[in-house]
């Protein structure tokens, strides 16, 4: 059955009783029988368990028992995120099979919102990638061309919001891997400031620079899905414990006054021209609005990327040492202890996710821990002081998102520094701490969405919501994928 | 030539806190396996550390009764290596910037007074437990290995001494008056026999008088005071010997073999051991402000250090101050209730780590039945001339056995000295009447007589007689003035 596409739409719906929570489900069950066999989005339908939960949402708002915006909405997890009774594999061999025995504090948040779990999603394995290549399980595809890569890691969770097979996901963004996604699938995606979503039950990439957030179709849902999953938790000792911004009432305070920076270092060379054009005339557009339109620098950006290849992989080195074949997981026997441990960890990971291991392990040995790691520590720094310097001169900061739209399957794959550059624009924010979002703002000539970057300083999320909603009214984006159909 | 050896000891503590450090779980090593365990410290997928108050507060105790710096902010590092008994491959522990820095421990060797540097104390995370079974045991022939989880994440605390300690008999002082402050601060049972506190001692030798260092060796697996000295020693001879015979030292670690004497290479691989420490972006710095500090010092108990300097105030010699500290602590309390109960702290000094002290030797067990007030009884009688000295140790066994009073002991074990002149005076008489010459001899000045003639009347009164009322009598009778 045909359903509304977005969480604020179908709220609307579930409250005038013109829909129940269970056809919402059927909905978005149908379109991924439509579409998962070119998309190949999720990783696992939890049929059953959504079933169950669409029908108590329904006889809970009946009973008046009203949870709030997410009730009875579809969502889909990355499968990065602990679901308890349901496989979680991170994409990963080494996973293979996993029920986790806890809910991630995210998973229990949607829980209790009412909101109904549809399944976990594709991602490149530990969430190390930009096209949801590098998985165990083989790629996802993007929408609007399933030649083409729906971007990375919560690739899965992008195109299925972006498909219609999930109302809203969340992702996890480490580097960029909810705004790449979202920008290459026409969806909005969220990166909220470093600690301000709970990472109990994430399992950890790089944990100083992971953090969860939602990808949805507009900004206000965005705004929804974010209020749902953040807050204090004390099972995170990196939690925020301060007062949280309120997102959902600056939607609609426009941007006249507001002084937005447009970063220099992130243009010219490597940038796509639909690309670059796109985001010029969204600039313009918002000082059309009133916005005050600043040229800003900040080289410290130039070598964000070089530093996140240390410290990301320096941290995964050591997080994914728990994958040993002794506890849970895939175990491959071997004559000793160290033997059965090689063993399953060389079996067990795939290619990217050894290239990193390697790579951090090397940053982090003595003799080598000033030069690289320590190094990148000061580079860290570095950024946070640029952006400090910015910040007070400017309310927010506008980049592309992605220097490019899109690409094709495959044609990374064996250039890992060319994926690399596919987060040169996302890196800063996680960097700093900052919260970031990417809002679509148009297609290139072949039909590809664009995405516009948000940046806004460490819980700056009012500031970056009210310039995200301008940017999207602006844009008017309201293009949907077509997805041809199998047969069969 | 003559050699000196140069010995450090790193000292892990189990603090006793309810639950373990970075999760819920309760810390009991009594339970079944795998029964205290959850996400957190079994190291799954996601889970997440979240410090222990209760660890904290248990190390910057430690810290402050060993004179140490308390650092506002310290840092948690990861130590990174694989063993199948660390849940996550890496044990978070600190690195650079511990909680406890800089800070003393004395200890009082024959007489001596010694200051041990401490160069830091840190806290860190236990890991689990490994079994293996099959074919003795051994590692390398084991069929399977078992994995108890429930000591994994227990807080521990590591203490680590400067190279200061330049005997094996200081190394045993230095772990006793270590053990004693831990246990007198109850943050942890330790208990050697029970691992809950474990020393491993890294010792070097090098030319008497030099200031280089030589090549260190670290001895594990002793889990008494008597095989730390015995290990300690036994590696001091042994390096000395290699030396002399012209061998070159091998750093390693090596085990002490309790059944054979001596230590013996552990054959592992000393891989150039790198942790890759860093910080553990899981965790935020470890702040402990000033006032915490302070309110934690406020709640401490008194300390062998400080205790010593108060025997001293009350009389005692500093060697004897100095050995009623390192005494049993219920030795201790009895001393505090004797002189609160009046006697002399000599007198009690003198009961407690004599008789009732070899009492608790020779039975084995804790003087139940002795009180302050008791004892301090027992010293008023000897003094008031009730009971003899001699007779008052039996008197001090009676009551140990649980026969009440000292007076009522006395009295019931018939060992009240008889102090009545009136019923002395005969056997007196007696006494003198059978040896005139003996009395002579007195009389003109033999002063050695009178220790003769008073023996001759204890033995007439069994024993019970008051002998100086009896050498009074004696004089009074001969007409001497002695
Ligand atoms: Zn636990």
């Amino acid at each position: 059955m045909s359903i509304p596409d977005t969480i604020a739409a179908a709220s609307r719906a579930l409250r005038e009783g013109s829909l129940t929570a269970a056809d919402l489900l059927d909905g978005v069950l149908e379109r991924a029988q439509m579409t998962e066999a070119q998309l190949h989005a999720y990783l696992n339908i939890d049929h059953d368990g959504a079933r169950v939960a669409a029908e108590a949402a329904d006889a809970d708002l009946a009973a008046g028992n009203d949870r709030g915006p997410l009730h009875g909405i579809p969502i889909a997890l990355k499968d990065n995120l602990c679901t308890r009774g349901m496989e979680t594999t991170c994409a990963s061999q080494i996973l293979a099979g996993w029920i986790p025995p806890y809910d991630a504090t995210v998973v229990s948040r949607l829980r209790e919102a009412g909101a109904v779990i549809v399944g976990k999603t594709n991602l490149d394995e530990f969430a190390m990638g930009s096209s949801t290549e590098n998985s165990a399980y083989g790629p996802s595809f993007n929408p609007w061309d399933i030649t083409r890569v729906p971007g990375g890691s919560s690739g899965g969770s992008a195109a299925a919001v972006a498909a219609g097979s999930a109302l809203g996901a969340l992702g996890s963004d480490t580097g960029g891997s909810i705004r790449q996604p979202a920008a290459l699938t026409g969806t909005v995606g969220v990166k909220p400031t470093y600690g301000t979503v709970s990472r109990y039950g994430l399992i950890a990439f790089a944990s100083s620079l992971d953090q969860i957030g939602p990808i949805t179709r507009t900004v206000e849902d965005a705004a929804l899905l974010l209020e749902a999953i953040w807050g204090h938790d004390p099972k995170d000792s990196t939690s925020y414990a301060g007062e949280y911004p309120q997102v959902r009432r600056s939607l609609d305070a426009g941007v006249d006054g507001l002084r937005i920076g447009v970063v220099k270092e992130l243009s010219g060379e490597g940038y796509e021209l639909a690309v670059e054009q796109a985001v010029a005339a969204m600039v313009e557009g918002l000082a059309r609005q009133g916005a005050e339109i600043v040229e800003v620098s900040l080289p410290s950006f130039e070598i964000a990327l070089s530093a996140y290849y240390l410290i990301a992989p320096a941290e995964a080195s050591s997080n994914l040492a728990r994958f040993d074949g002794v506890r849970y997981g895939l175990r491959v026997d071997g004559e000793t202890t160290e033997e059965m441990m090689a063993r399953t960890r060389g079996q067990g990971f795939g290619p990217e996710v050894t290239r990193r291991i390697l790579l951090g392990t090397y940053a982090l040995s003595a003799g080598y821990y000033d030069a690289f790691y320590g190094q990148a520590q000061r580079v860290r720094a570095a950024i946070r002081a640029d952006l400090a310097r910015v910040y007070a001169q400017v309310d927010a900061l506008v980049s592309p998102t992605s220097p490019t739209v899109a690409f094709p399957a495959g044609a990374r794959l064996d250039d890992p520094l060319a994926m690399y550059l596919s987060d040169i624009c996302t890196i800063p924010s996680n960097l700093a701490g900052d919260p970031a979002m990417s809002v679509p703002i148009g297609l290139d000539q072949l039909g590809l969405p664009i995405g516009m970057q948000v940046m806004a300083p460490s819980l700056g999320e009012e500031v970056m919501f009210r310039v995200a909603a301008e940017v999207e009214r602006l844009a008017g984006f309201d293009a949907r994928p077509e997805i041809p159909v199998v047969a069969g | 030539m003559s050699w000196e050896a140069v010995i450090g000891i790193e000292t892990h503590v189990e603090l006793s806190t309810r639950s373990k450090m970075f999760c819920g779980c309760a810390v009991d090593f009594g339970a079944e396996p795998n029964t205290n365990i959850c996400p957190v410290c079994l190291g799954l997928p996601g889970a997440l550390p979240v410090p222990n108050r209760k660890a904290i507060e248990g190390i910057v105790a430690i810290g402050l009764a060993l004179n140490c710096e308390i650092t506002e902010r310290s840092v948690f590092h990861r130590k990174n290596y694989f063993y199948a008994d660390l849940p996550k491959n890496y044990q978070v522990s600190q690195f650079d910037v511990p909680v406890c820095r800089d800070g003393y421990l004395e200890i009082e060797l024959d007489g001596e007074t010694r200051r041990i540097g401490i160069e830091r104390a840190h806290m860190e995370e236990d890991t689990g437990k490994s079994t293996h079974v099959g074919d003795g045991g051994r590692i390398h022939s084991a069929s399977e290995t078992l994995l108890d989880f429930n000591r994994s994440g227990v807080p521990l605390v590591e203490i680590v001494s400067r190279p200061d300690i330049r005997s094996a008999a200081e190394a045993r002082a230095y772990a006793q008056e270590l053990r004693a402050i831990v246990a007198e601060l109850g943050v942890s049972d330790a208990r050697l026999e029970e691992g809950s506190i474990r020393f491993d001692a890294n010792i070097s030798i090098r030319p008497a008088g030099s200031d280089t260092l030589g090549t260190k060796v670290e001895i594990k697996n002793m889990n008494s005071f008597r095989s730390l000295e015995r290990a300690v020693d036994y590696e001091i001879r042994r390096q000395i010997a290699a030396v002399e015979a012209g061998q070159q030292i091998v750093q390693e670690t090596r085990h002490w073999n309790e059944e054979a004497g001596e230590t013996q290479s552990m054959r592992t691989k000393e891989g150039s051991s790198d942790y890759r420490y860093f910080a553990d972006p899981d965790l935020v710095p470890l702040v402990v402000p000033p006032s915490w500090v302070e309110e934690i010092r406020a709640s401490l108990p008194e300390l062998p250090e400080a205790r010593r300097k108060r025997y001293a105030t009350l009389g005692l010699h500093p060697k004897a101050a100095a050995m009623l500290s390192s005494s049993a602590r219920t030795i201790r309390h009895l001393f505090d209730e004797t002189v609160a109960a009046g006697a002399p702290a000599l007198a009690a000094f003198n009961w407690l780590t004599g008789e009732v002290t070899a009492w608790m030797r020779r039975t084995d067990t804790e003087p139940a039945e002795l009180t302050g007030e008791r004892l301090a009884a027992l010293i008023a009688l000897v003094d008031e001339g009730v009971v003899s000295a001699t007779a008052a140790k039996e008197v001090l066994e009676g009551v140990l056995a649980g026969e009440g009073e000292p007076r009522q002991v006395a009295e019931a074990r018939d060992l009240v000295q008889v102090s009545d002149r009136g019923a002395l005076e005969g056997a007196v008489r007696r006494v003198l009447d059978a040896d005139p010459d003996a009395v002579e001899r007195l009389r003109s000045g033999e002063e050695k007589v009178i220790g003769f003639l008073v023996g001759q009347v204890m033995r007439e009164t069994g024993g019970k007689a008051d002998p100086r009322l009896v050498n009074e009598l004696i004089r009074e009778a001969v007409g001497s003035d002695g």
